[in-house]
């Protein structure tokens, strides 16, 4: 079969109406693309060999059920797929960490550092030291019920018994302080994120 | 002064033109040629035929 001048739209219909070797042609047509794709992301062979595999199984039942729609753009379609499945891939494997018997063990898959890189602690301590500065700039009594509950991590209840007011006014002036802190941000267009 | 030997793990090694095996293409086919999509009413459903 002359594959250059059949179109992928084409040999979809063939296949679809009952052409077997139509699939052979589009898979012989885009394996090296779609390979290529799943083995620059996931830098394994076997995986990339599963994935791919997963992804023929899909285009195979979605074809036969029926439900393809997209004519004219069969490979996005099938690069979509496959994808779809190398982040499936990637979330599963975060949930279940891997061990890596295929050469040196590699201990840094089992391990993993949860503090903050350099760059981020960096970060985080500016927007503190921001907020800090930032809440300086609200009512007395607003400030004094947010640095009791924030940074003295005091229950309403104990906030309103070291303050003498009830704890529902502690509440309504942790919330107008929260508000008050939000209008300050926006009036200084400051963006306070990791 | 002794030299230092070893051996490149598997996700070093560099293929140059990643390709599918030719048993994974195979296997394809066969399941190609296996499904078959059978519709009830409306129902799908699928069988392998050996």
């Amino acid at each position: 079969m002359n594959n250059t001048k059949v179109t992928d739209a084409s040999l979809v219909r063939d296949y679809l109406d009952g052409n077997e070797n139509a699939l052979g042609a589009l898979i012989n047509r885009h394996q090296h693309r779609i390979y290529s794709f799943i083995y620059s992301k996931v830098f394994d062979r076997d995986i990339s060999e599963d994935i791919f595999q997963d992804t023929f199984i899909k285009v195979i039942r979605t074809l036969k059920r029926g439900k393809y729609n997209e004519e004219g753009k069969f490979l996005p379609w099938v690069m979509r797929i496959a994808h779809n499945l190398v982040i499936d891939h990637f979330r599963r494997n975060k949930k279940m960490p891997k061990f890596d018997n295929s050469g040196d063990f590699n201990i840094f898959s089992v391990l993993s550092d949860d503090n903050l890189n350099a760059e981020k602690q960096l970060i985080k301590d500016q927007i503190e030291s921001d907020v800090q500065e930032l809440i300086k700039e609200l009512p007395e009594d607003q400030l004094e019920v947010l640095t009791m509950r924030i940074y003295k991590d005091m229950s309403f209840k104990e906030i309103s018994e070291r303050t003498g007011v009830s704890i529902n006014t502690a509440l309504g002036r942790m919330r107008y302080a929260l508000i008050n802190l939000r209008k300050i941000i926006e009036k200084r267009n400051l963006i306070l994120t990791n | 002064m002794g030299k230092l030997y070893f051996k490149k793990s598997s996700k070093e090694e560099k293929i140059n033109h990643p390709l599918p095996k030719k048993e994974t293409i195979e296997f394809l086919l066969n399941y190609s040629k296996a499904l078959n999509v059978v519709e009830y009413k409306k129902m799908k459903f699928e069988t392998m035929l050996n």
